[in-house]
Formats: structure tokens, sequence, C-alpha cells
């Protein structure tokens, strides 16, 4: 059974290429528009790992990742945060939410993959 | 010769009995000395005894006489020495006196020619002194920072009308109204902060380090004031030793700055946005592009839908770069150094300018005086004066005219000229050539100008009246800045007292304070009738300051009071202050807390003080403001010193002492000739022996005046 990835972020543009990327990689993928989506998704698709957006409408990624990681269930799933937001105190508050890792845009395609699968081989 | 009199008396007395005797034969003188045996002895003693008593009584009276000789003219010396140094001695006759008398005199002739001296050299100094401050006030008082000037207490030795129109511009009338010389900083400024910045100061002077301190404090409307405080340093006498440099006072800067705060704030988030947004696009950008490059062997239906996603968000990034570029261009317009000047100014300088070309003239426009621009008026005078030359030069135009509009919310500028139009195109190149002037080449074309004020310019042609025009849109100057004009400043500026460094008014004025040391608020009131126990109210409060005995001009109260009752018509008659005026005034319960804080530390005076003193009793109960301090009255003051005189009203008092009783019957008209009545009559008090303020008081009770009660 593949790994499975959700990948959370308002731009449909940057979803479109990171679900391609992920699918040629080998990885089971599944997307969502805003944080109320992905924990919709977390039940039914249960993935490993969860490449999130942090700036989104309904349900920002700070509070997708605070509730991911308080959730005994959910707690184990890796949480790779994406944003724009590159600020020293921004990369500290997702980390001390609980995101495993945090990427500033724009990134690498190579390095985001090397990063999931980093994560995942944790 | 008088001492001597009596001497040769005797002399001749003894030389005839000696003679005599010597006259006498053996005989002779034995009959004569038998007339002296004991049985003629008590004749010759009657005969002899007057004759010595005599002799003995010129004697003492020749003395006495030098004695109180000599002791008038130890008075006149005294005199000379302490009253009046124009003052001689007189000759009496006397040889040895006189000589005294002249030699007294050449001495005081020679103190006097040294007093006066003395006199111009203290004159000219204080003279030079006076002038050196006078010119300092001046530009204390025209600087745009707000300064103010404490002394170690707090209180306020010197500030300058950007601090009152700081605070007002807060819409801190109280605030505004507690600034004035002598009074504590800490009505203005949280005292917290203050003290905060004085301990680091004299942490670093501790240290040997000599600085400021500033900081940003909230006022209560919310907005941001910097406050930069630095030290006086003064030195002061240390015991055997050289003298100690000691902090004596402080001085504070304040500046508004929360409209730069806003504009930081502003460019940050502009900043943030750009950074985030940008981050946002290329990461999709990147992340299209890269998927493209890994996989040669895409579909072209994937490939497409890639390409497309490249080019949206670059067009995307396309389109922030551009609002971020007007963006950032408006901002550094508003950081052009545009000035605020009057439209009229602008257009006599253009006028001049253009003027000075022969063969042209111009007619200008009555313009609007309360037309105010943002400006930079030199390279704009240029512009236009150029524009000029080259109708002159190239349309043989002789009259040109020039003027200006408020439009909206903009300032429109027109030169007009008669004549045969102008083509499209030559407008054109004239508005973006580079204008010459005097020969030397500009960098700058109108257009250029233009788009510095944010403006625009163009050219238009009135069919009808065959006129032509260049038409310019100007920024006009927001509402708020614009109105800036300076209240204007009596010649000389009362906003400082340096002498407050060392002294300060009594904020406990008891009874042995000097009159003259003490701090004063003058006031009278005006009211709807006479008789305030029937229900009369106070509708006007006027008030005006004297702090080390000056008479503060800039410091005043003043306030119309809605009275909530009908005027009584003979009151309207005397101060002229009709109901319609009083709608919508405060009511008594709002301005008597004001008029309290304004008057808080100093001794109340009044003309007929018991009167106003009245009405503002009655109204403790309602308002809960009472006025606990010392209270003097002008009326009572006058009659001590002039009991002779029949009327002490205001009018009389002050033609008496020479003051111009001019805006009487206003409140603050009133207050301000009783202020000067009430200067005049200090030292003509102390004169009389009263010097202190119990003794102005106890004065004051005594006198007739004093049993009227209202």
């Amino acid at each position: 059974m593949a790994t499975r990835v959700l990948v959370v972020d308002d731009e449909p543009n940057i979803v479109t290429s990171l679900e391609f990327l992920l699918q040629d990689a080998g990885f089971a993928v599944r997307t969502a528009g805003n944080g109320q989506e992905a924990l919709e998704q977390m039940a039914q698709f249960a993935p490993d790992l969860i490449l999130l957006d942090v700036m989104m409408p309904v349900l920002d990624g700070y509070e997708v990742c605070q509730r991911l990681k308080s959730d005994p269930k959910t707690r184990g799933v890796r949480v790779l945060m994406l944003s724009a937001k590159g600020r020293d105190v921004e990369i500290a508050k997702g980390l001390e939410l609980g995101a495993d890792a945090y990427m500033t845009k724009p990134f690498a395609t190579r390095d985001l993959l090397a990063k999931v699968q980093e994560l995942l081989s944790r | 010769m008088a001492s001597k009199l009596p001497l040769a008396v005797l002399l001749t007395l003894c030389l005839v009995m000696g003679l005599v005797w010597a006259d006498l034969d053996f005989s002779g003188r034995a009959a004569l000395a038998s007339i002296f045996t004991a049985a003629r002895v008590a004749l010759i003693a009657t005969i002899l005894a007057p004759a010595l008593a005599f002799l003995g009584w010129t004697m003492f009276r020749t003395a006495e006489r030098a004695r109180t000789s000599s002791m008038r003219m130890a008075e006149s010396v005294r005199l000379i020495a302490r009253v009046n140094s124009a003052n001689r001695l007189t000759r009496t006759g006397s040889a040895d006196q006189d000589s005294l008398a002249d030699a007294v005199n050449d001495l005081a002739a020679e103190r006097a020619r040294l007093l006066a001296e003395m006199q111009a050299l203290a004159a000219e100094a204080r003279a030079s002194v006076e002038q050196e401050r006078n010119r300092f006030a001046a530009i204390i008082s025209e600087l745009d920072q707000s300064v103010l000037v404490c002394n170690r207490e707090g209180r306020i030795l010197l500030y300058n009308t950007a601090v009152s129109t700081l605070l007002a511009r807060h819409g801190n009338d109280q605030a505004a109204h507690s600034v004035g010389l002598g009074r504590s900083v800490f009505g203005i400024l949280d005292r917290n902060f203050i003290l905060h910045a004085l301990e680091t100061i004299e942490g670093q002077a501790v240290r040997g380090e000599r600085g400021s301190v500033q900081f940003v404090m909230a006022t209560v409307d919310g907005r941001l004031l910097r406050v930069n405080v630095a030290p006086v340093l003064g030195e002061a006498p240390s015991i055997g030793g050289a003298p100690q440099v000691t902090m004596t006072g402080f001085v504070l800067l304040l500046s508004d700055v929360t409209e730069n705060v806003d504009s930081d704030s502003r460019s940050v988030a502009l900043f943030q946005d750009l950074v985030e947004g940008t981050r946002r696009a290329t990461a999709s950008i990147r992340a299209a592009i890269e998927t493209i490059v890994a996989h040669p062997d895409l579909d072209v239906q994937r490939r497409a839908r890639f390409a497309s996603i490249i080019q949206a968000e670059a067009v995307g990034l396309s389109e922030r770069l551009e609002k971020l570029s007007s963006d950032f261009s408006m901002r550094l317009r508003q950081r052009w150094p545009l000035e605020e000047m009057r439209a009229a100014d602008l257009l006599a300088l253009v006028a001049r300018r253009i003027e000075r070309r022969k063969g042209l003239a111009i007619v200008q426009d009555p313009v609007d005086p309360r037309l105010w621009l943002r400006v930079d008026s030199f390279t704009l005078v240029q512009a236009i004066s150029s524009l000029a030359g080259r109708l002159q030069e190239e349309f043989a135009v002789r009259d040109v005219k020039v003027r200006m509009n408020a439009v909206d919310q903009h300032a429109q500028f027109d030169i007009a000229w008669k004549g045969v139009p102008m083509s499209s195109e030559t407008a054109f190149n004239w508005q973006n050539d580079a204008f010459t002037l005097g020969g030397e080449d500009s960098p700058l074309s109108l257009a250029q100008v233009m788009h510095r004020h944010g403006g625009e310019a163009w050219y238009q042609r009135d069919v009808p009246s065959q006129t032509n025009y260049f038409r310019l849109l100007l920024p006009m100057a927001t509402e708020g800045t614009a109105v800036r004009a300076r209240p204007s400043l009596p010649s000389r500026p009362e906003f400082y007292d340096f002498d407050l460094f060392y002294r300060w008014p009594a904020t406990d004025a008891d009874d042995s304070r000097r009159l003259s040391e003490l701090a004063y608020t003058v006031f009278d009131t005006e009211t709807t009738g006479l008789e305030p126990n029937s229900g009369d109210e106070i509708i006007s409060i006027g008030a005006v300051r004297i702090v080390n005995g000056r008479l503060l001009r800039s410091e005043t109260f003043e306030s119309l009071i809605d009275p909530r009752r009908a005027i009584s018509p003979a009151s309207v008659q005397v101060h002229g202050i009709t109901p319609d005026l009083l709608i919508g005034q405060p009511l008594i319960g709002q301005v008597l807390p004001r008029f309290w804080r304004f008057a808080e530390d100093t001794v109340l005076v009044g003309h007929n003080a018991a009167f106003d003193m009245r009405f503002l009793q009655l109204k403790e109960a309602s308002t809960g403001v009472k006025f606990r301090q010392p209270v003097l009255d002008t009326l009572l003051l006058s009659a001590v010193v002039q009991p002779s005189e029949s009327s002490h009203s205001l009018e009389a008092i002050a033609a008496r002492l020479g003051i111009a009783a001019i805006g009487r019957h206003t409140a603050l008209g009133d207050a301000l000739v009783t202020a000067e009545v009430f200067l005049a009559l200090i030292p003509l008090l102390a004169a009389i022996g009263v010097q202190t303020l119990g003794e102005a008081r106890a004065a004051c009770e005594k006198t007739f005046y004093a049993r009227l009660k209202y």
C-alpha cells in the first residue's frame, strides 16, 4: 500500500504541481483547499504526511497543526509546513505548534521531495 | 567765635582788676584789701557769682550748640548715604565745621558719580541680557518642535506655542490649559515616565556619561508623543571642594509621531505584503516549471496545464509589481520636500518673476487668503515663469493673467492669454521640454514638476472669449495644517522665566509670603444679574495668571456658560452677551472644574471679589468644586492705599494708576485690567508697610468696604 500524502493549500496552481510530483514519486495523494477540508479528510484518508500551507481561509495551517498534534489519533501524522511567511518568528511558531518541518516558499521541488522522504523515514 | 567769648570776658575782668590793683598806692591797696576782708567777702561774692554763673552758662550753651550742629551734620550724612545721594550739607559759618562739610560734600559728589557710573553699567548689562533673552525666546517660540524647560521639581520655566498647539490638537483642552509658567509639568505628562527618564539620566551621569533619554508615550486620546528628556546641568557649591555638577532641571522636546508610526507601519505592511505575495507566486511558478523540466515526456495536455499555471502566476506577479511601484512612487512623492504656502504668496512670487521680463504685463486676480498649498515653490515658480517667457517669445504675448481657486480637493492655477490657439503638439512639447531660466538649464519639465506634486497640467482654450490657458492642478494643504497661523505674540514673549530655576511661586500660599512672589489667578465673571441669592447665574468667566510679578497675557482662561435662565436686560446692556450667544455653551458644572484646575495653586484676585466669590460659593453644592485658596480684592486694596478717595470702581482706579482700561466688560478684558491694577497696587501697598499676603488680607478687612456683604 502506497504511503499517503495530503496536500493542503488554498492556491490550486501549486496544488496541481505538487499533486503531480508526489504521485509521480509513488505516493497516494489527496488535496484540500483549506484547513477545514483537511481535517475532514483525516478520518477517511488517514495520511502519513501532510503538506500544510499556513495562510488559508476558514482554518489556517497553525490551527490545523495544533489540532492534529493534540489529538492522540492523529499525533503521529508528519506535518511539513509550507509557507510564504518566512520570518524567524513565523518559522518558530510553526515548529512550536508541532510541525515536523517548515519550508519557506518558494522552494526547489527536489528539496521538498527529499524532505518528505526524510520525514517519512524517521 | 562763640566759644571764645566767655574766655575773653574772663581775661578782661582779670586784666581790669590787675590794672586797678597796680594803680593803687599802698593805702589804696590796703583799703582795697580791706574791702576783701571777711566782712566784705559776702558782698563781693554777691557781685561776682552772677557774673561767674553767666560765664558758665555761656560756655555750656556754646558747647551744646557745637554738639547739636555735629548731630545735624551726622543726620545729613546718613541721609546722603541711605536715602538721597543728591543731598548736600549746608555751611554754617563756623570755619571748622564748614571745612568738614565741604569734605563730606566732596565725598558725596564722588560717591554719586560712582553710583551713576555703576547704574549705567548695570543698565547696559541688563539691556544686553534682556536682548539675549528676547532673542532666545523668539527663537524658541518660532520652533516647530514643542519645547518645555522645567526645574528639578518639574515646574515649567519655559514653553513655546508649539506645546499648546500640540496639546490642543489632541483635543486635550485640559492639558493645554495646564501649560503655564510655574505650573507642574506632571499635569500634562505622566509623572512616572519622566521620573524614569530622569533616573536613567542620573544613572548615566554617575557613569560619567551625558545624554538624553527618549521614549514614546500614548496620550489619553490614543496619539503617540515622542518625548526627549535632556538634563540642564548647573554647578552647586560643595562643602570644601570644587563645585559639583548637578542637574538643576530638564528640557523636554515633544513631537507627535502618530503619523510617522502609522506611515512606518504602512511601509512595513507594504513590504511584507510584497515579500509574501512574491514568494507564493514564485513557489507556484517554480513547482510548475520544475515539474515540466523533470518530466520531458509529459503529455501535451498536462504540459499545457503547467504552462498556463506559469503564465497566470507570472501575470499576477507583474500586476503586483506594478501596483507596488505606484504605491511606492506615491510614498516618494509624499516625501518630496513640499512646503505649505499661502496661494496668495505663490501668486505674488509668480507675478514678480514675470514682471521682470520687459514687455510682458501681468494681471493678478484676487485670491482667497485662506487657500493654502503644499508645493515646491521654487521649481513651480520657475516652471510657470518659463511658460510665460515662451509665450512672449514664441507667441508674441504681451499680457498674461494669473488666477488661483480652490476646486474640490485641489487648487486650480491658470495662466491665461488672448490670441491664436496653440496646437496640441506644441502644448505637449511645452509641458515636456526641460525649461530654461535665466540662461540656466533646469533638469525638469513642467510635466515632471507636476508629477512631483501629484498634480496635473494641460492646455485649454475657451472659444467664446478667445482665451487660452494652461491649467495646473496643485495639492492643497490638508485642513488643520493649513490653519497653522500662529497666534500673534506679544512684543515680549512671556513663555519663559528662568528666575523660577531658583524660586517658584508658592504652592502653599501662607500668610507670611510676600505679595510680590506669589502666583495669582486674576479673574472676573459676567452674570445674568446682580442677585446671586435670587438665582442669578454666571454666564462667563475670564482669568489671567500672574507669576513672579509678571502678567502672563498668553496664559488666559475664557469661557461662556449657558445659564439655563433668562438674562436681565440691564445686564445685557453692561456686557452685551445676549441669550442666543449662550445656547450650546457648556454648563457651569463643566466649566467650573476646568477653571478650578486653571486656578490651582494660586491666590485668587478679583475686583469686588466678594461678588464673584458669592456666585462660586453657591455652586459648591451642585458642582462639588470648592475654591479654598486665599482671595484678594483690588477694590479693598485700593481703599487701603488711597483711603481718602471716594470711588474705587475699576475705571476710577485704573485712571488714577494710569492704566488703559481697554476691552472692558468682557470677563477676560476686565480680568486683564484688574490684573494690571493689582500689579500696580503691590508697590504702593509695600510703601505703607503692607508686604505679605497676611498683611494685605488684614488691611482689607479693616476697610469700610469690607463690611459689604452680598
